[in-house]
């Protein structure tokens, strides 16, 4: 990692508290364009909320989260939703897709509110359940898939639009190890051949592992490294 | 790993000549540790003496004899002996990691950073083993993922300890 680089995403002096629970003390970090970057911790230790921030899902009582030279930190809630929408793309442990819709509509989803055409949406939708090998599920809902394939099909919902920064919170903690390892393996390489960035937010650190690297957050703190001053 | 039973289970299928069980063992079993060449003779020549293995037959050439080597029928029943038994599961009791972390308490020194940075060191193991098992064949998975689950066990202890170090300093000063 070359720590001149400017990196594509970075937090600093991040604060965050829900009432009288302090969940971010003073949290910084940084993603740089194609890393895979782990966010380690013990439980409660604020690395999802770290994450949510970064994401710009929740806004910090304290501190400054800059995106490709854009302040998110100073950005109205319109600006913020639509940089999510494009430029974002999110996998979470569970409960992401759309029951009603199958498994095809839920990945062309992200494209279709976008404004693109639904034939066209579809076709882009089936590349990238193939790529994550699950093409054979395009026209199941997503309860009549298994665990370890309604993941793979978050996954190529979360790439679709082609996103430079795709969040991942604890997306293998619902799978078996080997359903786990599979996910992980797709959306590593998935990513990696995309050039997007991923913030991958675990406890286990065999999911860690396939990382480039990793930053430990303990008790709301996290220092990184990287992060040129 | 025992490297002579690995020999007699290799020899089971057919008779080798040494070079052949060096290149099947490092193959098989050797990626990062391939055998000297003085292993491989010492070996052999203890499975001969204990009569697990018998010389099958000797190929003259222009350098030294080729011996190949066959199993023995106490071989076989060596190899059967030695996959019925259970490894004695080993608790690392006194470990390294265990004896740096108490000395370090013990001096007055800090042990979160020698857990740290253990624990960087291990995560770096684990990148290799991860890489190498996603570029590797199925046999490649299973063996990354043994040393993959021991790392981890081992993170565990290191996470663990590192919440207990307010109170293990307490009692290691007391």
């Amino acid at each position: 990692m070359n720590g001149t680089t400017t990196p594509l995403l970075a937090g600093t002096g991040l604060r965050k508290t829900y009432g009288a629970t302090p969940a971010l003390v003073d949290a910084t970090i940084c993603v740089r364009a194609g890393e895979v970057l782990a966010v380690m911790g013990p439980s409660g230790s604020g690395k999802s909320t770290l994450l949510h921030c970064l994401a710009g899902i929740v806004a910090p009582d304290a501190g400054r989260i800059v995106y490709d030279g854009r302040e998110l930190t100073a950005m109205s809630d319109r600006e913020r939703s639509a940089l999510r929408r494009r430029e974002f793309g999110f996998v979470f442990q569970f409960g992401q897709l759309v029951p009603e819709l199958t498994c095809l509509e839920n990945v062309a989803l992200p494209l279709r509110l976008d404004g693109l055409k639904r034939r066209e949406a579809e076709r882009r939708a089936a590349g990238w359940l193939d790529r994550l090998e699950v093409a054979d599920v395009a026209d199941k809902r997503p309860g009549e898939v298994s665990g370890g394939q309604g993941q793979r099909v978050a996954v190529a919902r979360a790439l679709v639009h082609q996103p430079r920064v795709v969040f991942a919170d604890e997306p293998t903690g619902a799978l078996d190890s080997l359903n786990g390892e599979r996910v992980m393996r797709l959306l590593t390489r998935a990513t990696r051949e995309a050039g997007a960035a991923v913030v991958l937010v675990t406890h286990e650190t065999r999911v860690a592992a396939y990382s480039d690297r990793e930053i430990v957050v303990r008790d709301g703190t996290s220092h990184d490294a990287e992060l040129v001053a | 790993m025992s490297i002579g039973q690995a020999f007699l289970g290799l020899l089971e299928s057919h008779p080798r000549h040494g070079y052949d069980l060096k290149r099947a063992y490092d193959e098989r079993f050797g990626q990062d540790r391939p055998l000297h060449y003085g292993q491989v003779y010492a070996t052999l020549s203890r499975l001969l003496k204990n009569g697990l293995v018998e010389v099958d037959s000797i190929e003259p050439g222009e350098g030294p004899e080729r011996k190949c080597y066959a199993i023995t029928a106490a071989g076989v029943t060596d190899v059967e002996r030695w996959l019925a038994n259970p490894e004695k599961p080993d608790l690392y009791l006194q470990n390294t990691l265990y004896t740096k972390v108490v000395i370090a308490l013990l001096t007055g020194r800090g042990a979160a950073e020698i857990l740290d940075t253990q624990r960087a060191e291990h995560l770096r193991l684990m990148r290799d083993l991860t890489r190498r098992k996603t570029d590797g064949d199925l046999a490649d998975q299973l063996i990354c993922d043994y040393g993959l689950f021991h790392l981890e066990a081992d993170l565990r202890w290191l996470e663990l300890t590192a919440a207990r170090l307010d109170e293990l300093t307490r009692e290691v000063r007391s």
